[in-house]
């Protein structure tokens, strides 16, 4: 099913992605054609159960699409919309029409069928026909809420432009909810939402690397190609080497989840990505000089995804700070069978140090 | 390949069940060896240890049976290596044969010479090293002058090579030499020899490294005999057989791993209740740590499906390195210890690592090739 997806995918984006509908976008546009080419052929459905009326695709099948998400820099909440409706499948419920995303940082109280409270931070708030989220306290529940129904919807964007919305709810009836499955924990949204921005980034970063490359061959100065020269060569060879390691860490994040998140495939995903990002985005820049610094080029398009999408769901310093009290907690004997623990049939490795 | 088609891949249950049976045999091994000594990872050299361990079979493990391997496959090699390397096992002794020679002979030996060499390197008794460098030929390899001559049917070898690990305790070298002189294709006309170190005519002088070991030599090779059975592979395809051979040299657990006897007495030092920056890097160590470990196993999964894996090889070893050589600058920055050869063991294993963290960089290619073999890949040069 990989491949399936991963043609179908490259041809919708390629067909339908360009940087002027991005820049649209980012002034309030909806990428309306685009959205129903998705829907049309499933792709927002793909990993929801087939019971349900979806593709069934494990998570290692979908991360194809997330990472071609982040390489077309998909003006919508694709990616957000894939794992939305895979949580409501798993949970059981139904998966939604239309752009639906998840609010992991939320304060949402639920009593007596309604909900109150404020989700930050959501992706496409404002388009949204709905949110999902989290309940936390002794009876942890996944909620879905209409977006129609919020008192208040405040528009925010990140770093790139992209709409990352807060959203009040008021005593607003809960459209459907279930109570958590057994081991999820509330927390897992946000290693959800981690996993779904570090295949995004390595996807960017396959595009930088791409863009970075060709501009070197292409652009002549002192007579020849600057890819000619060996101190461009160098810094496009840790470019190459930090997209391969962020896609091969997203990759074995998606792999290792299957009904639960893999928690320290995940964050050291999110970590590596970061770290990719922060060192593969410079180097992009410091190569394509002043150009790629403006606002007409497309360069931006990505490297400013990746500044906004490494704090997203927790940024380096979070996980690291998170793994790190975890490996001390845990003492230097714990260390070497943590990292090598296989992946057990439910595909959450290390549970018992990181949970 | 490309780079970035490096694909996900686990490590079979088969190779895994081997994990256990390793753990409990080092756990009586390595019981009583100092930190500092475990910090030697790959250049700890104990030849009864190597012994032990190719009677377990953990030896030129992916060797077919009828050359006294146990015909494994590349991951439950990779299970046992890792296992060796992250509790600092003892394990220069054989390292080379088992890395490097082993595969190699199988690829491009004759039968006659797998018979001959590879059941002893299997038992752990039979060392190799690897002459390549020269005091004139660094990282441009192909510059090199040492040189075999045809003398009837035997050949004449005259030259040096430097930089040679083990060479002063090593049965064989497998060296880099000329047969033909140097034309306008300098990739030409070299040859793989094995080299019986006994030989009249080969002397082997150890160089002390900055840390005060002996670890690397020179070797001077003058009139050395060697027959035509001691060519390996075809003459005059030595830069391609090399070439081959260093994509096995580069991806291993080795290039990860140099550091993990001073990331564990790193922790213990920080304790229970690290402060943030603490937290930080010792998280992002062990995520690095992580995710290299599952490209280095990408990469295995490669060379068990016959692919050449020699830029994805160069990418884990680069990457793998530079983590490697922070890990002492990083403990330096987040924990107030004064390196020392006398102090506690996190004192010892930071002096130690901190003067071994350059060479790290250098063995096996340096960065500046690592990453032009990257840029070749992708079409810059």
């Amino acid at each position: 099913m990989r491949e399936l997806f991963e043609t179908t995918i490259e041809r919708i984006f390629s067909d339908l992605i360009s940087p002027a509908l991005i820049h649209q976008c980012a002034e309030g546009a909806w990428a309306a054609e685009l959205w129903n080419t998705l829907e049309a052929a499933e792709m927002t459905w793909a990993a929801v159960p087939e019971a349900l009326g979806g593709a069934g695709a494990t998570w290692e099948e979908t991360y194809t699409l997330v990472r071609a998400a982040g390489t077309h820099a998909v003006p919508a909440p694709f990616a957000d919309t894939l794992l939305a409706n895979w949580l409501l499948g798993r949970a059981g419920l139904q998966p939604e029409k239309g752009p639906v995303a998840i609010a992991a940082h939320s304060n949402l109280i639920y009593a007596g069928g309604l909900a109150s409270g404020q989700l930050d931070k959501v992706p496409w708030g404002r388009q949204l026909k709905r949110i999902v989220a989290m309940v936390a306290g002794e009876d942890p529940q996944l909620v879905v809420l209409d977006r129609a129904n919020a008192a208040q919807v405040v528009t925010r964007t990140n770093l790139a432009g992209e709409p990352r919305d807060t959203i009040s709810f008021d005593r607003a009836p809960v459209i459907h909810a279930a109570p958590l499955t057994t081991g999820s924990h509330p927390e897992d949204l946000l290693l959800h939402g981690a996993m779904l921005r570090s295949a995004q980034m390595a996807g960017a970063l396959q595009s930088l690397l791409q863009m970075t490359a060709r501009y070197a061959t292409e652009r002549v100065q002192f007579g020849k190609p600057i890819g000619h020269f060996q101190v461009i060569q160098q810094q496009i060879a840790v470019l190459a080497e930090h997209t391969a390691c962020s896609l091969l860490a997203a990759e074995a994040a998606f792999a290792e989840s299957a009904s639960d998140v893999a928690r320290l495939p995940i964050m050291a995903a999110k970590i590596c990505a970061g770290e990719a990002a922060s060192i593969g985005a410079a180097i992009a820049h410091a190569v394509h000089g002043a150009i790629g610094f403006t606002d007409e080029h497309s360069l931006h398009l990505k490297t400013r995804r990746l500044w906004a999408w490494r704090a997203e769901y927790g940024s380096q310093s979070y996980w690291s700070q998170r793994l790190g009290q975890s490996v001390c907690n845990s003492g230097s004997r714990a260390l070497w069978p943590m990292l090598t623990q296989p992946a057990t049939p439910r595909g959450s490795t290390v549970t018992e140090i990181l949970s | 390949m490309m780079l970035t088609q490096l694909r996900y891949s686990r490590i079979p249950p088969a190779a895994e069940a081997l994990r256990r049976e390793v753990r409990s045999f080092l756990d009586v091994e390595v019981r009583d060896l100092p930190a500092v000594r475990r910090a030697d990872s790959w250049m700890g050299f104990d030849a009864a240890f190597s012994g032990r361990l190719g009677a377990r079979g953990w030896i030129g493990m992916t060797v077919p049976k009828r050359y006294g391997g146990a015909q494994a496959s590349a991951f439950a090699r990779y299970v046992v290596i890792e296992e060796l390397l992250a509790a600092g096992a003892p394990v220069s002794a054989h390292w080379f044969a088992d890395r490097q020679s082993a595969p190699m002979l199988l690829r491009f030996g004759t039968e006659a010479q797998k018979e001959r060499l590879l059941p002893a390197i299997c038992r752990g008794e039979s060392f190799f090293c690897i002459g390549m460098s020269e005091p004139g030929s660094g990282s441009d390899l192909a510059s090199i002058i040492t040189r075999a001559r045809r003398d009837g049917d035997r050949w004449i070898l005259n030259g040096r090579k430097i930089w040679t690990t083990n060479a002063h305790r090593s049965h064989f070298m497998i060296t880099l030499v000329r047969t033909q002189e140097k034309n306008a294709e300098r990739h030409r006309g070299m040859s793989q020899f094995i080299v019986d170190l006994s030989r009249p005519g080969i002397t082997v002088r150890p160089i002390r490294d900055l840390t005060g070991d002996e670890q690397f030599n020179e070797v001077v090779l003058e009139n050395v005999e060697l027959a035509d059975s001691d060519l390996v592979g075809v003459e005059g395809q030595g830069w391609e057989q090399v070439t081959a051979e260093l994509a096995y040299e580069r991806s291993g657990p080795e290039r990860i791993l140099s550091c993990m006897a001073l990331v564990n007495t790193l922790i213990d030092s920080v304790g229970r209740s690290p402060d943030a920056l603490q937290a930080s890097e010792l998280g992002r160590i062990a995520a690095r740590l992580f995710t290299l470990r599952n490209m280095s196993i990408a990469v295995t999964a490669q060379l068990q499906s016959g692919e050449n894996p020699a830029v994805a090889a160069a990418c884990v070893k680069d990457l793998g390195v530079t983590l490697e050589q922070e890990i002492p600058e990083i403990a330096q920055a987040i924990y107030d210890m004064e390196p020392s050869s006398e102090g506690s063991d996190h004192a010892k294993v930071l002096a130690h690592l901190t003067q071994l963290a350059p060479s790290f960089s250098l063995r096996g290619g340096t960065r500046e090739i690592l990453r032009g073999i990257i840029a070749r890949s992708l079409e810059l040069r």
